[in-house]
């Protein structure tokens, strides 16, 4: 495979995962300012700090209202991460690497495209909304199956996989990392009812206030929520989870190939670090400080896996 | 049942004589389109368009801005060719492609056609085109039009001309193929009712007619790829599909590199050796050492590869000096020169404004006139006296006057039409046709069909893409 493809692959998939993070940070904080219209503008500044995008947001509004953060974060094209932007770049992704997708993957990104394109092209009302973010979520899943269900398991599978999971990793962790306060053990709030509604949020964005529940090990508080994001093997947002799929991905590309690069050892060492942690070691070293080493060593990852399979030039 | 427009004008329709009569080869079509609900076919065009949509069959267009990529409109009603008359136009490519081959090889290497004097040696002098790098060199298997994309148009039962050779990089093939897709999709009982030749087989062909083409001292299979300027090229679509269906690599300039004198593309697991270059980029911007030295869009070194006998290049490069329309004058002498033989397709009537009779000439009848650049392509820089205004035709005489040589002029044909589907059943509208040609060291091959384009307003006769024009699937029946 060509190097260029293997990073169209990647690109196209961390892209995907991207749109679909967006939409649903921005359903948790709409949510939240459904139910506490008192504190709505540092929500929606949260969210667009964990969406990563601060310095830009700030470039172009003074506020954080509902209206400006859903408009920049789902449709401005200057916003190189609005959803709109990443489903453009997926699709441009997607023709750079069009022969070796399936019919039914190409034709996916490209729908979903073209739909992204047609629902949010003008501003969207409120009471839109939720409609919006769904229509999102549901074109992603669609690309999702198509890949499942089509796709040979072979080394594109693995590069499609493996782009899916950093993004996916690096977004979990920076949703921790913009709410650690909340989900530190000795905050002065514990049980209050805003740490209530905080961990809610943290919990739908990742989609798993349900899953949360259904878990029924613990009560809801700041340990037990900060252990299921980071440690919960069940869970497919969790970091463990996250890294494993992509350990798992690049040890089928090392078997592949014939051969075993440095990003595949990194990948491997993350997961064990990852895995020989409880809560608590975590919570003594710091959350942030472990949250923050977490996410440059995703980082250095993805960087590892563009040098060893030669994504450009 | 539908309606026939009757079209009052003196062209050759190719489905009917008259009102009354319908031509041979389109009477089964005819009698099973008589039977049709109208409604269920613009259901039917509705439903191609949103596939095509769908799947990205799109192309761009130069001058607007990025990601305007646009349908090629799509008519449902095929253009249909009976065999004979088929074999008789197959036999006229082929003698015409053979002769372009040994012209080129001639006037890179001996020039005898040039000592002759039947062909002007300013001609080949002063084409940007010609490119001397080529001469005394001979390419793999010496073939250098390995695709070839000869448009022709017709004009009565038996009068075929050609319009332009295009050895250079024809695009268009993948239209051909999708509308036959597109065709087998909505109409499958029309396949069962008429016989019609396949031409499915070209991604097949063409990967085998690459490969037989590939440099003597290639080991094993071939390895074949695709090279594209890029995504935003306006062809790009093609590039991609031709490289999916072949089973071939699709790359760009960076991917590539020269090592050990072989041209190499970088892949996850290091750089792999390629043997053969499908290249859809102009010769200008294939090797910055050699030709245009900002071209980030080819590979720097290649040409060195390529002289050595290291890679095939396809098609060669500097082919397009048969692709140049004052040679284009010269080519029933060149077919007779290479073959013996007389051109079984005519060309048409060219006056050539580098000579001063006729200059004059095409500037006293500019609006009846068809004038085009010499090196021009895609419609583009051309002019259609009978369709502009005076003003147009004012200006038009002031470019003539300044660079003569730059321009051909040729008499307006009197296209065919077919018809089209519009809103309450068929109207005719003029089309020509691109057959594709793949010519390798043993074989020149012939998709039966071709890409057939359309002009879709009344009257029109550009049929450019770029131009509002559109396409239909192109049916050579098998008897």
């Amino acid at each position: 495979m060509l190097g260029k493809t293997a990073g169209g692959l990647y690109w196209m998939f961390r892209f995907l995962e991207r749109a679909e993070h967006t939409a649903r940070l921005v359903e948790a904080g709409f949510r939240i300012a459904l139910t506490r219209s008192t504190d709505a503008e540092s929500e929606w500044k949260s969210v667009v700090t964990t969406s990563g995008q601060l310095n830009g947001y700030l470039a172009r509004h003074g506020t954080f209202n509902a209206g400006d953060v859903v408009d920049y974060l789902l449709r401005d094209t200057e916003n190189p991460s609005s959803v709109l932007s990443v489903t453009k770049a997926a699709r441009d992704n997607a023709r750079l690497v069009r022969t070796a997708l399936t019919t039914e993957v190409w034709t996916a990104v490209n729908e979903s495209w073209m739909t992204t394109k047609a629902l949010i092209d003008r501003p969207i009302r409120e009471t839109e909304l939720p409609a919006v973010l769904d229509t999102i979520r549901q074109q992603s899943a669609l690309v999702r199956g198509a890949l499942h269900g089509t796709m040979l398991r072979n080394d594109i599978y693995d590069f499609a996989r493996i782009g899916t999971f950093i993004e996916r990793a690096d977004s979990t962790a920076r949703i921790i990392d913009v709410k650690y306060y909340t989900l530190l053990p000795s905050t002065s709030f514990v049980g209050s009812r805003l740490d209530n509604v905080q961990w809610e949020t943290i919990l739908r964005s990742v989609s798993a206030h349900r899953a949360f529940r259904w878990l029924d090990e613990e009560e809801m508080n700041a340990a037990a929520i900060a252990k299921f994001l980071i440690l919960d093997r069940r869970l497919p947002r969790s970091l463990i989870f996250s890294v494993g799929q992509m350990t798992e991905n690049l040890n089928y590309l090392a078997e592949t190939y014939g051969e075993r690069m440095i990003c595949t050892d990194l990948a491997t060492e993350m997961r064990a670090r990852l895995a020989n942690r409880d809560i608590n070691s975590i919570f003594e070293e710091g959350l942030h400080q472990f949250i923050s080493g977490f996410l440059r060593d995703n980082n250095a990852l993805g960087l590892q896996i563009e040098r060893d399979y030669r994504f450009v030039g | 049942m539908v309606n026939f427009m009757t079209d009052e004008s003196s062209h050759f329709d190719e489905m009917r004589l008259d009102a009354s009569a319908v031509r041979d080869p389109y009477k089964n079509y005819h009698d099973w389109f008589s039977d049709q609900n109208p409604t269920r076919l613009r259901q039917k065009h509705k439903e191609a368009e949103a596939f095509f949509r769908r799947t990205g069959i799109t192309f761009n267009v130069y001058g607007q801005s990025e990601a305007q990529e646009r349908l090629i409109p799509f008519d449902l009603v095929p253009r249909i060719i009976a065999n004979r008359e088929w074999t008789k136009l197959s036999r006229g490519i082929e003698q015409r492609v053979r002769a372009i081959n040994a012209f080129l090889h001639d006037i890179y290497n001996g020039q005898e056609i040039l000592k002759s004097g039947r062909v002007p040696r300013e001609l080949i002098a002063q084409n940007d085109a010609f490119l001397p790098q080529m001469m005394g060199f001979t390419p793999p298997g010496g073939v250098y039009t390995h695709i070839v994309g000869t448009d022709i148009v017709r004009t009565g039962e038996d009068d075929f001309f050609v319009l332009e050779d295009n050895a250079r990089t024809p695009s268009g093939v993948s239209y051909m193929l999708e509308n036959r897709e597109t065709m087998l999709q909505m109409f499958p009982e029309l396949f069962s009712k008429i016989k019609v030749q396949r031409v499915n087989d070209y991604p097949k062909n063409l990967r085998r007619s690459l490969g037989e083409a590939a440099p003597s001292t290639c080991e094993g299979k071939p390895r074949v790829a695709v090279l594209t300027p890029g995504m935003y090229n306006s062809a790009y679509y093609e590039h991609s599909f031709l490289a999916d269906q072949m089973g071939a690599e699709l790359v760009e300039g960076h991917d590539l590199r020269v090592i050990d004198g072989h041209i190499a593309m970088r892949t996850t697991q290091g750089y792999k050796r390629i043997d053969v270059l499908y290249r859809r980029v102009d010769d200008e911007f294939l090797d910055p050492l050699s030709f245009n030295p900002t071209s980030m869009l080819g590979v720097p070194g290649i040409m060195d590869v390529y002289r050595a006998g290291n890679i095939t290049i396809a098609n060669a490069p500097g082919t397009g000096v048969a692709d140049d329309k004052a040679i284009y004058s010269y080519m029933p002498d060149i077919v007779e020169f290479y073959t013996g033989e007389k051109a079984i397709l005519k060309n048409v009537e060219t006056f050539r404004c580098s000579e001063p009779d006729s200059l004059s000439y095409v500037l006293d009848n500019l609006a009846d006139l068809v004038v085009k650049e010499v090196h021009g392509s895609g419609g583009y820089g051309m002019l259609v006296g009978p369709a502009a205004s005076k003003k147009e035709l004012r200006d038009f005489a002031d470019k003539l006057k300044a660079r003569p040589g730059n321009y051909i002029a040729q008499p307006t044909l009197s296209l065919s039409t077919v018809p089209i589907f519009v809103k309450n059943g068929l109207a005719p509208r003029h089309v020509d046709l691109r057959p594709f040609v793949l010519v390798s060291p043993n074989e020149v091959n012939i998709a039966p069909g071709g890409l057939t384009r359309v002009a879709l307003k009344a009257g029109s006769l550009v049929v450019n893409s770029s131009q509002g024009g559109g396409t239909k699937d192109t049916w050579v029946l098998e008897d």
